[in-house]
């Protein structure tokens, strides 16, 4: 008797549960199909030029927030090489920088740090991950772009490049620098944590072996620790991707193309992410050509973040082979 | 000719061996190790600084009348009043959205852990909050407004002069903010639930008791704290989050609710929160008060701090040793995309 | 059809230890003619060089000392066997000999450990450890492919010029030649970019030694290397040690008395448990040591009586 109705509960509690799984999965594809079925007016009205450079991005969309469409162009016209260029600068350089340090400073906190400084730093680093991207951007903007305005810039540079843009700080070495900071910590816990997790007979084999330590690290540790590596990589890059509020606060808000035939000035021009114009054009998601051209950068996102997930997913394949499971 | 062992004396003074030197690595192996040395001394510095840094900047701001007051639109921060209204849309958002992620999260990481036919449905659903973990809030929040802007959806919202929906309101952004916390809860608890050794289960099963039964009395009892810590998180990481806000809660400084059903009038309505706060006081914003910024941020740090303190707690006599990056990253208070 | 068996290279038959109760002692214990004919034309002890000696060595792990007062030589081209109990200390010893106690945090020392008459806390400690090799309990290869593992402390040394390479001819003649002496080559010679850790346990442990043995040490440690394995992997492995007295010095610590017997000229008998310190209790030729040992507590525990 038990029997019985225990099935039909559970029948009725898989049916239940299933349309909930169902339905979740509906609304992420309805999301993905509104977003590309949005974009798609303005990919097709601009084509593969989308992505390329043609005047400034500013403009273009104040056109179209205006509905007055630029002479000579329709009212789609958008070129979005700068902010494309915003965005891979920002990520690839805060990428890479978050990954060198993290590492560096994930080996020091399980191989060479003492158990002391090691137990204090944990809960800061746990608390730095769990920061609100705002927070960052208000120091980004208050602390770091005033330091570096005032003592990086000098007045040539700045006078050097007046006629085009206005240097004040907020500008892509400020950006770089605040997201690094913001996605190191959660790159050094994963790291540690994967460190800290190496057999320890396969470190003891290797030192037995006359290996110095660091070698041990470089050869053993640093490759059974791959997965965890590139798992922290791809989530920090995601993080750095989807970063709008902090990014809009201390990049400069100019949709500017860097350019780094500036020299050193490169380094201290704005810059503006696609995540950060959304944010800021976010107003405009009710007038039709603005809707489409957001959809679009929207629709890019979203591309770079599967293609993010497969490049994750391919970086650790090779390494199954020899027994590293992540 | 065989030696016995002569009897022992008085044991003598042992010598620790020489600390392990350096000297006599590579210069390659050197450079290495002194870069891993400052670069870990570095870190320590710049988190200290951070942390040191918000701490004076808040504690100097920071006053009692603050959580009290309205905000008032002034150009003197002298003048623009306190936080209350940000910190009742903070609550009011993480509320609706814990509200909704909470039991939806934990009945998906059921359905996937312990039901999960056919397969590939089950594969589906796992990509697809890989999906939500991994998509910018910006994103979330532009479908979102697409959607709450839909007429039929017009009662979670109000009506904007032309007729049209507005699409902003504390519903929308808390139905959004659900997605957010969304993968964290369905994480945790199907780490959880794989943590459960499968005799458990079958010990139920062996009494008569159905899947259900099994999964209601015995399984989610048994992983209470991993679930309320996965919750903790999740929370954390919608009282974070501040581009929803921007988009989907139509910032207005104070509380403004709609039409004159007391709980449902404010829930239509607009406000802002803590983020939003922050924002908009800061250079990049309109506000342009610094001072207030910087109190909010610091009440902002210590909610974080609290919800850290909560997780590790929750989580004391858990931890296993052979955590999986999955584990590890929500131990730390991240999302959970690409794990696998 | 069962698959085919295959031989390790070597000219003599492998004998299989008939089963018998340790009880029944040892003085029968069946040797193999290497082995036999190596203890008969074992010169003068007093000729023999000394590879290592510990000397009035104290051992402690923070507070606890755990090896007490021990002096043994080890003989350059023998095979010493230490014999005791779980918790003797003769673990610790054989680790101290390569300093690998320092590893562990709050590991000290008294007396003297020397290598070729020079005290091992004053040789760099990388270059003792390349000449004095381990070879652990449990196997444990590396996760990379066999060749990066037997090659791995080769490759790791750098060429006076130039940088590590990971495949040169040196280093895959190398890698062969110590694959040969493990028993290992004909096993795996087909797939050396094969993952390490697909082979048995009794593969894994060859290959551990053939990875011991790629540096050329001049001392090879064994902590219980067979204990972990099957009776027909410990039975090859032990036809290899044999073979390895030749060209190297063994210090091998086991818990089988058979085995002892079996391969080592030298045996020490260590004695310690939670309320004694492991000191050593009679050191001497094997077949001394397991006929006629002169300690009584020696002959309790080789008659099975204890431990």
């Amino acid at each position: 008797m038990a029997r019985r109705t225990g099935r039909r509960e559970d029948q009725r509690a898989e049916r239940t549960l299933g349309a909930l799984a169902v339905g979740l999965l509906a609304l992420i594809g309805v999301m993905v199909v509104i977003v590309f079925v949005n974009a798609w007016p303005s990919f097709r009205s601009n084509g593969l030029s989308w992505f390329g450079p043609g005047g400034n991005v500013d403009t273009q969309l104040r056109a179209m927030q205006e509905s007055t469409p630029l002479p000579g162009h329709s009212i789609e016209y958008f070129r979005g090489w700068p902010l494309l260029w915003g965005t891979l600068l920002t990520t690839v350089l805060a990428v890479v920088l978050a990954l060198i340090v993290s590492t560096l400073a994930a080996i020091f906190l399980t191989e060479f740090a003492p158990e002391r400084v090691r137990r204090a730093l944990e809960p800061v680093i746990r608390l730095l991950a769990g920061v609100p991207s705002v927070v960052y951007g208000l120091i980004g903007i208050l602390a770091l772009a005033p330091l570096i305005n005032q003592h990086l810039i000098s007045n040539a540079r700045k006078q050097s490049v007046a006629y085009v843009v206005q240097l004040n700080g907020a500008d892509l070495t400020t950006a770089t620098l605040i997201l690094a900071v913001m996605i190191t910590p959660i790159m050094v816990a994963l790291i540690a944590g994967a460190l800290g997790s190496v057999p320890e007979p396969w470190r003891e084999g290797s030192v037995a072996l006359g290996v110095n330590r660091w070698r041990t690290i470089v050869r053993v540790s640093l490759r059974t620790a791959r997965p965890a590596i590139v798992a922290a990589t791809v989530l920090a890059t995601a993080r750095a991707l989807g970063e709008a509020i902090m990014l809009s606060m201390v990049s400069g808000g100019r949709g500017f193309a860097a350019n780094p035939l500036d020299g050193l000035t490169f380094l201290f021009e704005p810059v503006r992410p696609l995540a950060a114009t959304i944010v800021q054009q976010s107003d405009g998601l009710t007038i039709a050509p603005l809707a489409h051209t957001i959809y679009a950068m929207a629709a890019v996102l979203l591309v770079s973040a599967a293609l993010l997930s497969l490049a994750g997913w391919a970086a650790k394949q090779p390494l199954r082979r020899y027994g590293i499971r992540a | 000719m065989s030696e016995t062992a002569t009897v022992a004396t008085a044991p003598p003074v042992a010598v620790r061996p020489p600390r392990q030197s350096t000297a006599a690595w590579p210069l390659a192996d050197r450079v290495g190790y002194w870069l891993c040395w400052t670069t870990g001394i570095a870190l320590c510095l710049i988190a200290v600084a951070i942390v040191v840094f918000m701490l004076v900047k808040g504690v100097a701001y920071l006053r009692p009348a603050l959580f009290v007051e309205h905000p008032a639109a002034s150009l003197q921060q002298s003048q623009s009043g306190g936080f209350l209204d940000p910190i009742e849309g903070t609550l009011i958002i993480t509320a609706i959205g814990t509200l909704i992620a909470a039991p939806a999260g934990v009945a998906l990481a059921v359905w996937i852990s312990e039901y999960g036919r056919p397969t590939a449905l089950a594969r589906a659903v796992e990509s697809a909050i890989d999906v939500i973990a991994g998509v910018p809030s910006v994103v979330l929040a532009i479908f979102g407004l697409l959607v709450f802007s839909e007429g039929f959806l017009g009662f979670l919202s109000q009506n904007a002069a032309n007729g049209a929906v507005y699409g902003r309101s504390f519903f929308a952004a808390g139905i959004v903010m659900a997605l957010l916390a969304l993968p964290l809860i369905v994480g945790s608890t199907r780490e959880a639930l794989a943590q459960v050794p499968d005799r458990v289960r079958e010990a139920s099963y062996a009494l008569g008791k159905s899947r259900a039964s099994t999964i209601r009395w015995v399984l989610l009892p048994s992983i209470r704290p991993d679930i309320a810590s996965g919750i903790a998180l999740g929370m954390g990481r919608i009282i974070g989050d501040t581009a929803i806000i921007t988009i989907l809660l139509g910032v207005t400084l104070t509380t403004q609710g709609v039409g004159s059903t007391p709980l449902l009038g404010t829930l239509r309505g607009t406000g802002s929160t803590l983020t939003s706060y922050v924002y908009n006081n800061s250079p990049a914003g309109e506000g342009n008060a610094p001072q207030k910024a910087y109190a909010a941020a610091f009440v902002l740090l210590m909610l974080v701090l609290a919800l850290n303190a909560l997780v590790t707690r929750l989580t004391a006599g858990r931890r296993s040793d052979r955590a999986s990056i999955g584990g590890r990253l929500r131990a730390i208070g991240g999302s959970l995309p690409w794990t696998r | 059809m069962p698959p085919p068996i295959r031989r390790i290279a070597i000219d003599r038959e492998p004998t299989v230890a008939p089963e018998r109760p340790i009880a029944n002692g040892l003085a029968q214990a069946p040797v193999t003619e290497a082995v036999a004919r190596r203890r008969s034309e074992r010169p003068d002890p007093a000729t023999v060089r000394e590879r290592m000696r510990v000397d009035a060595v104290w051992l402690a792990y923070g507070e606890n000392w755990v090896v007490r007062d021990v002096t043994l030589p080890v003989r350059q081209g023998e095979v010493l066997a230490m014999i005791g109990a779980s918790g003797s200390g003769k673990t610790t010893l054989l680790r101290s000999l390569n300093r690998l106690t320092e590893v562990t945090a709050g590991g000290s020392r008294a007396g003297r450990i020397t290598l070729d008459g020079e005290e091992i806390h004053e040789l760099e400690v990388n270059d003792l450890r390349r000449r004095v090799s381990m070879v652990f309990q449990q196997p444990n290869p590396f996760p990379m492919s066999i060749y990066d593992n037997v090659a791995y402390a080769l490759a790791e040394q750098r060429p006076p010029r130039g940088r590590r390479r990971r495949r040169t001819p040196q280093l895959e003649a190398a890698a062969e030649d110590a694959l040969r002496r493990a028993g290992l080559w004909d096993e795996v010679a087909g797939d050396l970019d094969r993952s390490a850790l697909r082979l048995s346990g009794g593969q894994q442990q060859r290959l551990c030694i053939a990875r011991a043995l790629a540096v050329k040490p001049e001392v090879l440690l064994m902590d219980e290397p067979t204990s972990a394995l099957d009776p027909l992997s410990t039975l090859k492995i032990e036809e290899l040690m044999e073979h390895l007295a030749v060209d190297f010095t063994v210090v091998i610590v086991t818990h089988n008395l058979q085995q002892a017997a079996r391969v080592s000229e030298y045996t020490a008998f260590m004695l310690g448990d939670e309320r004694q310190v492991g000191g050593l209790v009679e050191f001497g030729p094997t077949d001394k040591i397991f006929t006629h040992p002169v300690d009584p507590r020696t002959e309790d525990y080789i008659s099975g009586r204890m431990g």
